[in-house]
């Protein structure tokens, strides 16, 4: 059992206009086994905390603390976080020049384990994980997301996540721009790899439709940089009825 | 595309109201526009492409439609065909350099340390051939009748180091002889001391043979390659620049490629101040085919190079030209341009060309240039492909979180991109040492 621990964080960033704080004091406390849903408006910083817990250079943090079973890992680099066990699937994969999936996805694994997979069975859990997500076998031999439609960006995020096999997941509105199917397709795998029982996710999401093939066990309402109201999967469904408004007027958004 | 400028044109010597041009790439280019040119300031994320693929099929009349244009006030003289470019062996025939000309518009002049001016007296580097022992190395004199036989200047540097060598060296790989290893000549630089050389690679009928031309060490040097493909004759030609860091190197390397005949010619740009190569490929008879592959890699401040010619001028001959380069550091530079020239008679031609490049850092520049000349419509297929790529914080940021550490994710990056083009050698202990050298640049560049 692992714990994701998140204390009171509060992350700014540097623009032209100087330094703006976006997240406000998140709290928030995550297990082995457990999926919660972060759901906010546009702008609420649900993916600010996304990257912050990757530790992407763009976000300072201020205050507050990150913890994986009690090891700090704000003080930890980006590969070390995800070596630690935490993987981001991210709201805008980019395209990486020069470096083909197969390559990758080998290279980041034996990065991940500290050594190199065997060769046979790597090959076929990858053949089979492309074939689960429906993604086409010539992927493999293209480069990273070039060239990708956003629906296949996303799929090969969860390839990602059903071959790493993190302690955590954070998912950043893997399920926008996806059609239904794909959705789907797209759930099943996280699904796949949340029913082994070794794996908490955290869901980031602006509209409940992915709740429905996605179950979580706890929804938080982001609003302003801060959890604005949580509860169990019910919430979730209060939200697809009467939007946000009520949450949105109550925090007003500070620039 | 950080330069979208297109420039369409009319072209104003066309023969006979024919155009002789497809696309606008090669216009571009050809009236100084700033087509291709990508630093790192304006590059986008990940690839940028432009290009596009020709067949028979649509060389039709809306590829020909001539479009009214505008274009940029560019200083460079422009030049009617590639095709009409001079070629003299008299120096005189080439007028002072400036700077203007299209084809040195992006070479620092200054930093020729004298190639262009100077009387290139001093030694030239060692040359040394080893390995095969079923090919016929000699050195000659000037007068030698075969000396520039097969090839003639088409710049001032190269009329001025026809001028000015002294021995030759002539490598012959006698008719239906297998060469029974490589041909390695080691060319080694000792002063900065503006000198000229001229290299004969004479590869008979049906032989067969690779010719790895390995220069390192300091020089300022202008040097003339000669290379003759024969009839179904098939020949490798790879030259590997390792130079010391203060070199000044402009090659002309010229092949002429006979009937049946395969041509593969490999650049390996690494070290050096500034290095200038300007290989071509001239298809003399029906049936033969090209393959240039171009690996640089170029660090702070160097200025790497290439400027290609593939001479369509007989039937049904094929090419294919595949460049690939990394830039790193302040003031990287790297210039590639690709004229391929189809003439009237060469029916059935079938060429293609890419250009990649990755910017690895802040503060580098790649220049990209394809040139497709097309005067007959009967052809088989007719197509290039340019793109430049950067390399950025949040690819980084991709890979490590991915578990994949700074200088691992760095190499996986750049290997990934130009294993390709090492590959294409096929001399495995060249290929070894090249990879190696790779990895030291990236190493060098901290990255
Ligand atoms: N690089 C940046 N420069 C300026 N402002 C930024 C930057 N990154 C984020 N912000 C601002 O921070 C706030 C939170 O952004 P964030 O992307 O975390 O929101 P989000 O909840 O993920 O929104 P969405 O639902 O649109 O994905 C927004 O007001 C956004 O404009
Ligand atoms: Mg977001």
């Amino acid at each position: 059992m692992s714990t994701l621990e998140i204390k009171d964080l509060h992350v700014s960033i540097d623009t032209e206009q100087g330094n703006v704080p976006i997240l406000k004091g998140v709290t928030l406390t995550i297990n082995t086994g457990e999926t919660h849903a972060i759901m906010g408006p546009n702008g609420s910083g649900k993916s600010t905390l996304a990257s912050t817990i990757a530790g992407h250079p763009r976000y300072t943090v201020d205050s507050g603390s990150i913890t994986l079973d009690g090891e700090d890992v704000l003080s930890m680099s980006v590969d070390e976080r995800a070596r630690a066990g935490l993987f981001l699937a991210m709201q805008y994969p980019v395209e990486v020049p020069g470096v083909t999936m197969t390559n990758f996805l080998r290279t980041a694994k034996t990065a991940l384990d500290g050594e190199a997979p065997s060769l046979r069975h790597w090959t076929k859990d990858v053949k089979t994980a492309m074939a689960q997500l429906r993604i086409d076998a010539d992927f493999a031999q293209r480069n990273v997301n070039e060239g990708f439609s956003g629906g296949e960006k996303k799929r090969v995020e969860i390839l990602q996540l059903e071959l790493f096999r993190p302690k955590f997941a954070i998912l950043d509105e893997t399920d926008s721009g996806l059609d239904v199917d794909a959705l789907k397709v797209v759930s099943e795998g996280v699904n796949r790899e949340h029913s082994k029982g070794e794996m908490g996710t955290l869901l980031i999401t602006h509209y409940t439709r992915i709740l429905r093939y996605i179950k979580p066990d706890f929804v938080h309402v982001f609003v302003a940089g801060r959890i604005a109201e949580q509860g169990g999967p019910e919430l979730a469904d209060q939200l697809e009825a009467e939007g946000y408004d009520r949450f949105t007027a109550q925090t007003p958004v500070e620039a | 595309m950080a330069e979208t400028t297109h420039t369409e044109f009319t072209p104003d010597t066309a023969p006979d109201g024919e155009v002789t041009d497809l696309g606008d790439l090669d216009e571009k280019a050809r009236l100084g526009a700033p087509a291709g040119a990508v630093d790192s300031s304006s590059a986008i994320d990940g690839f940028t492409e432009e290009g596009e693929s020709l067949s028979s099929g649509d060389t039709g009349s809306e590829q020909l439609g001539l479009k009214k244009h505008s274009h940029g006030n560019a200083p460079v003289i422009p030049e009617a065909s590639r095709g009409e470019r001079r070629r003299s062996f008299d120096i005189a025939d080439f007028p002072t350099l400036t700077g203007l000309e299209e084809d040195w518009r992006f070479t620092p002049l200054k930093r020729l340390r004298g190639l262009h001016t100077e009387a290139l007296s001093a030694s030239a580097p060692a040359v040394e051939v080893t390995g095969a022992g079923n090919v016929t190395v000699e050195t000659v004199g000037r007068d030698d009748v075969r000396l520039g036989a097969s090839a003639t200047p088409e710049d001032r540097v190269s009329a001025a180091a026809w001028n000015a060598f002294g021995d030759a060296t002539v490598i012959t790989v006698p008719q239906e002889t297998v060469a029974d290893g490589e041909v390695m000549v080691s060319v080694r630089g000792t002063h900065a001391e503006a000198s000229a050389q001229h290299i004969l690679i004479d590869a008979k009928a049906f032989s067969k043979a690779v010719v790895v031309l390995d220069h390192q060490g300091s020089a300022t040097l202008a040097q003339n390659v000669e290379i003759v493909v024969g009839d179904g004759a098939e020949l490798t030609v790879v030259s590997v620049q390792e130079w010391d860091d203060d070199a000044v190197h402009v090659s002309s390397q010229q092949a002429k490629v006979g009937r049946d005949a395969r041509y593969k010619h490999v650049v390996v740009s690494l070290g050096g101040d500034l290095v200038r190569l300007t290989p071509s490929s001239i298809l003399t008879a029906p049936g033969a085919e090209v393959e240039m592959y171009g690996l640089y890699f170029a660090d702070a401040g160097q200025h790497l190079e290439q400027r290609l010619l593939v001479d369509h001028a007989v039937p049904n001959c094929k090419s294919r030209v595949t460049y690939k380069g990394a830039l790193q550091g302040a003031d990287a530079h790297t210039v590639w341009v690709g004229d391929v020239l189809i003439r009237k008679a060469a029916e059935g031609t079938d060429t293609y060309e890419t250009n990649r490049n990755l910017i690895l850092t802040d503060g580098a520049r790649s220049d990209s240039v394809p040139n497709l000349e097309i005067e007959t419509g009967l052809i088989e297929g007719a197509g290039h492909a340019s793109a430049t790529g950067r390399f950025d914080d949040e690819h980084l940021f991709y890979l490590m979180a991915r578990g994949i550490p700074e200088k691992a994710a760095r190499r996986l990056v750049v290997r990934g991109f130009l294993t390709e083009v090492i590959q294409q050698i096929k001399v495995p202990a060249l290929e070894e040492r090249l990879s190696e050298s790779v990895e030291r640049e990236l190493a060098a560049g901290n990255l």
